[in-house]
């Protein structure tokens, strides 16, 4: 072998020699193949994700180059982003769109891989199917040309996003050439109350450290508040690592995650099942692991959580106010908040409950899981769309989702209150298919990101849990769900 | 892929911090399935006053005037200057690949978003990080006809008036970006090691491999 690994990631990481091992330590030692002196690893990847934006370029520079897939049964495919979520049967009207998803169907099938088309049950976004399936476990590395990837480190797994050329490198070889990252534990002690959800910790949490805090870490997501949340949680947790800069977030695993993976399709069944579990249930980070910077918050002080500006770290609790620019000192950041407040048309100091909403967004690879659909249903039972709210769009996470839900009826409840209960995909989380804000539309979403334009041109984005969306949706504005009845 | 070695070039100060990779690229042109074309569509939203389309020809589209890629004097500058964070959000390498197409090939800014960071050196574009104090120094010199000399075996950057600012980057993207090097033939070199990586792997953890 080459250079020993473990001086590799010791190398790198000053003065934890005597130490115990971070999770994230322990998943990337686990996957090294070599490594350079100056640090890049050469690091095997379990597992990769594909959809029909990043790809098509990567299995063209396949073909250009003459390159075999070295792995077939590590990818999985699905059409997620461009997919329509009303009048499947009339297919893809957009052309661009269609040629996109057209090519995915036929890389897989050129290259062998396993594709869930369009109108498949198993079809949806591909942080919600891979999970759902089994494809994600605990221990991988997994890799998709997306930014949101980091959601499958709920399972202790250590998943990233990567760009088009890092898809084709992995297509070509089951590698990466990376550097290893710093460790960052978020640590949230203290249980939330009712109507705090996994993702008001998680915009608590970039509102603390900033949309930069976690560039060039992992984080590892840890304490009871975490300990406490379902796999939905841990994931709408982990996906959001991204926006606080972090390219992968993790979760210890534990018997929560256990239980998820019992009998999914692509987990381990019977004696590999025991063995699978008993190697799962070490990855932990060891007591006496030290991380390179540690954040704590006490999640029974964070109220729901609704953001204001362009950026996921511009967001205050629901009881706050817009915030004055001018109470800012450095030149820089107050006029990023002017900039940001004019795009939004809003003005300092107004009370978020004083905004009130066009449009409802309750979906994509954040919230969109059977328990956010029943959170946001609990809240629209037996009410109705305020009259000023145009649209309310409810878009499951996959076809089985959507499947589970209507089993419990939560189609009939969405439908009755006035929401358009929708086919699976992306949606109007990024706006490539048909959903999408028009220019000036305010929107309350259960999305990640509230940049400009992000969900349609000139759109403006407020980011909240599924309870909260449901809630603004039948008062119109913003409402604090904990007190909404 | 392009090397880069040395680059003397005007320089864009786009002054805005957490420019994001909606931004730099907005997703209705992530439809394409080709790699170019990108460089008339990039920072759409804020080049033009229109609501832009792929395929789209810009030639006659409303500009927006007051921004900055807009200005005549900053025509054909190949480095642009940021402020922190830049690069954040989306993982799409189209955001790359238009700040190339469009002829840009470095990026100095206080820090990087890591998705973004690592594209850049896919695709022959150097981002530099600088100290907040160093970028807020070259804010305050840029202009018209400020120009900037890179380069990057000696991992320096000269300024007109004769200063040198020190950056770092790691050897191994240093070396495959000089040479405009293929990841992907450097790795398969590797191919040996990668299967004994597997083959020890396939017994530890059976269940990867079934």
């Amino acid at each position: 072998m080459e250079p020993p690994e473990a001086g590799c990631s010791l190398s790198l990481i000053a003065c934890s020699c005597m130490s115990g091992k971070t999770l994230y330590d322990k998943l990337w030692d686990a996957h090294v193949v070599r490594c350079e002196p100056d640090g890049s690893t050469l690091l095997y990847i379990d597992r990769q994700l594909l959809h029909e934006v990043t790809s098509p370029q990567a299995f063209e520079g396949l073909r250009l180059s003459h390159r075999p897939l070295w792995r077939v049964k590590a990818c999985l495919a699905v059409a997620d982003h461009n997919v329509p979520t009303a009048d499947l049967e009339h297919g893809i009207s957009d052309p661009v769109s269609r040629l996109q998803v057209e090519t995915l169907d036929g890389n897989c099938a050129e290259f062998g891989i396993t594709e869930f088309k369009m109108g498949d049950p198993r079809q949806g976004v591909v942080h919600v199917i891979g999970p759902e399936q089994g494809a994600t476990l605990p221990g991988m590395t997994i890799v998709c040309g997306d930014s949101h990837t980091s959601t499958h480190g709920a399972f202790g797994a250590l998943a990233f996003g990567i760009g088009t050329s890092e898809v084709e490198h992995v297509l070509a070889t089951q590698c990466l050439v990376q550097k290893k990252a710093r460790n960052m534990q978020v640590r949230i002690d203290g249980q939330p109350g009712p109507g705090v959800t996994a993702k008001d910790l998680a915009l608590a949490v970039i509102g603390h450290i900033g949309t930069a805090g976690g560039t060039g870490h992992t984080i590892e997501f840890a304490g009871a508040a975490i300990r406490a949340l379902s796999m939905e949680g841990r994931m709408t947790v982990c996906n959001m690592a991204i926006e606080a800069g972090a390219r992968a977030g993790l979760i210890a695993v534990d018997q929560t995650t256990v239980d998820y993976l019992k009998g999914r399709t692509y987990a381990p069944q019977g004696e590999m099942w025991e063995r699978a579990v008993a190697a799962w249930m070490t990855l932990r980070s060891d007591d006496d692991a030290v991380f390179d910077q540690v954040v704590t918050l006490d999640g029974a002080a964070i109220p729901p959580q609704v953001t204001w500006g362009t950026s996921p770290e511009m967001v205050v609790p629901v009881d706050g106010r817009v915030p004055d620019p001018e109470a800012q000192a450095d030149a820089v950041k107050r006029e990023s908040l002017w900039r940001a407040l004019r795009y939004m048309d809003l003005k300092p100091s107004t009370p978020i409950t004083a905004i009130a909403v066009d449009k409802v967004f309750i979906g994509s690879c954040t919230n969109a899981r059977i328990e956010d659909l029943r959170a946001a249903a609990q809240v629209a039972r037996g009410r109705k769309l305020a009259a000023n709210v145009r649209q309310a769009l409810v878009v499951p996470g996959s076809g089985l989702v959507k499947r589970q839900a209507e089993s419990e009826g939560l189609d009939v409840i969405f439908r009755e209150a006035g929401f358009e209960w929708r086919e699976p995909g992306c949606s109007m989380c990024l706006a490539m298919n048909a959903d999408r804000l028009e220019p000036g539309e305010r929107c309350a979403s259960t999305s990640n990101r509230n940049f400009e334009g992000r969900q349609g041109y000139g759109g403006r984005t407020h980011l909240v849990s599924p309870a909260m969306a449901a809630a603004a949706a039948v008062a119109g504005h913003f409402v604090d769900v904990r007190t909404f009845s | 892929m392009k090397p880069f070695t040395r680059l003397t070039s005007r320089v864009v100060p786009l002054d805005r911090a957490n420019v994001d990779t909606d931004a730099i690229i907005p997703k209705q042109f992530l439809k394409s399935i080709r790699r170019a074309g990108f460089g008339p569509y990039l920072f759409d939203e804020w080049r033009y006053l229109d609501r832009g389309e792929p395929d789209m020809d810009c030639t006659n589209r409303p500009i927006n005037s007051a921004f900055i890629l807009n200005q005549p004097c900053y025509f054909r500058a190949q480095i642009l200057l940021a402020r922190e964070n830049f690069g954040c959000g989306s993982s799409r390498e189209h955001a790359p690949w238009a700040l190339e197409d469009y002829g840009f090939r470095a990026i100095i800014a206080p820090s990087f978003a890591d998705i973004f960071y690592n594209n850049c050196f896919k695709n022959g574009l150097l981002p530099i990080v600088l100290d907040a104090a160093d970028v807020n120094a070259l804010f305050l010199q840029t202009g018209p006809g400020f120009q900037l000399t890179i380069d990057l075996a000696t991992q320096t950057i000269t300024t007109p008036y004769g200063a040198t600012l020190h950056f770092e980057v790691d050897a191994t993207r240093k070396h495959r970006l000089l040479h405009g090097l293929d990841d992907i033939g450097l790795t398969l070199q590797h191919a040996d090691e990668i299967r004994a990586y597997e083959a020890r792997r396939a017994v530890e953890a059976p269940w990867l491999f079934a």
